[in-house]
């Protein structure tokens, strides 16, 4: 099995990439790979915990908190979250935070990368 | 000991988006990824700036004025400093009426050893075949 590296850069709220990484991921964890999640720009907004779910909005912290549960590693750049004011005290317990070195770590040994670029 | 090597395409437009300034950012953090890596493991960075995206590249940007921003140009600079082998799209730039003489070519400023290299399409492709991986901004 292989290890498989997505890079998200889409806002959780007002666009469907991210819904697309996240079920993208759980399919390759079914099919046994390992998958590292790295959000950077406004896609680190899926870092925050304690979104309010509406229909309306994608809401991704129930199957996240799933796939990490399932080993999905999952990473938010920094500081692209502290400059949205997302701290280390709202973040979701299980997502890491690093610099954008890390992404490039997770790309170095990984068999595929799937770059999802903002909007 | 290994080599990965990382493509940055960067295809959209300066201040429109955070993209442009996100490809540059990350391809730096390729200067100090070795702390994530086995000695002699190495990831490597090219960016390439095609279609809109040449518009990054143009010289004299006033984005600390306007915005209170570091600007795209300043990154770029420091990507040439950190010897990022940046490339820019001849034909891209010749279709928005530019020329190498509207753009950022070097950061002797800065000290920097590396030029943009202004190359025709083709040299880009090729740049791109050579990647491990490629990500689009």
């Amino acid at each position: 099995m292989g290890k498989f590296t997505i890079g998200c850069f889409a806002s959780l709220v007002g666009s469907m990439n991210l819904d697309f990484a996240v079920k993208l991921a759980g399919a390759a964890m079914e099919k046994g790979h390992k998958v590292d999640l790295w959000v950077s720009g406004n896609a680190t907004m899926i870092s925050i915990k304690g979104q309010r779910a509406f229909k309306d909005y994608s809401s991704l912290e129930k199957p996240l908190k799933e796939l990490m549960d399932k080993g999905l590693n999952v990473t938010a750049c920094e500081a692209c979250a502290e400059a949205r004011g997302y701290t280390k005290d709202n973040t979701m317990e299980g997502v890491k935070r690093h610099s954008m070195d890390w992404y490039l770590a997770s790309a170095f040994d990984a068999d595929r990368v799937l770059h999802i670029g903002g909007e | 000991m290994a080599t990965t090597k990382l493509g940055f395409i960067v295809q959209r437009p300066p201040y429109k988006s955070e993209n442009p300034k996100l490809a540059l950012t990350h391809a730096i953090a390729s200067q100090s990824v070795e702390v994530y890596l086995n000695d002699g493991d190495v990831v490597t960075a090219d960016v390439a700036f095609i279609g809109d995206g040449v518009l990054n590249c143009l010289k004299d940007q006033k984005a600390m004025e306007q915005y209170d921003l570091s600007s795209t140009e300043s990154h770029i600079k420091m990507g040439l400093l950190v010897d990022l082998n940046i490339l820019v799209c001849k034909e891209d730039l010749e279709k928005l009426g530019l020329t190498e003489n509207d753009i950022v070519l070097d950061a002797e400023e800065f000290g920097a050893d590396l030029k943009i290299n202004v190359v025709p399409y083709q040299d880009i492709n090729k740049m791109m075949e050579e990647m491990n991986h490629l990500l689009f901004f």
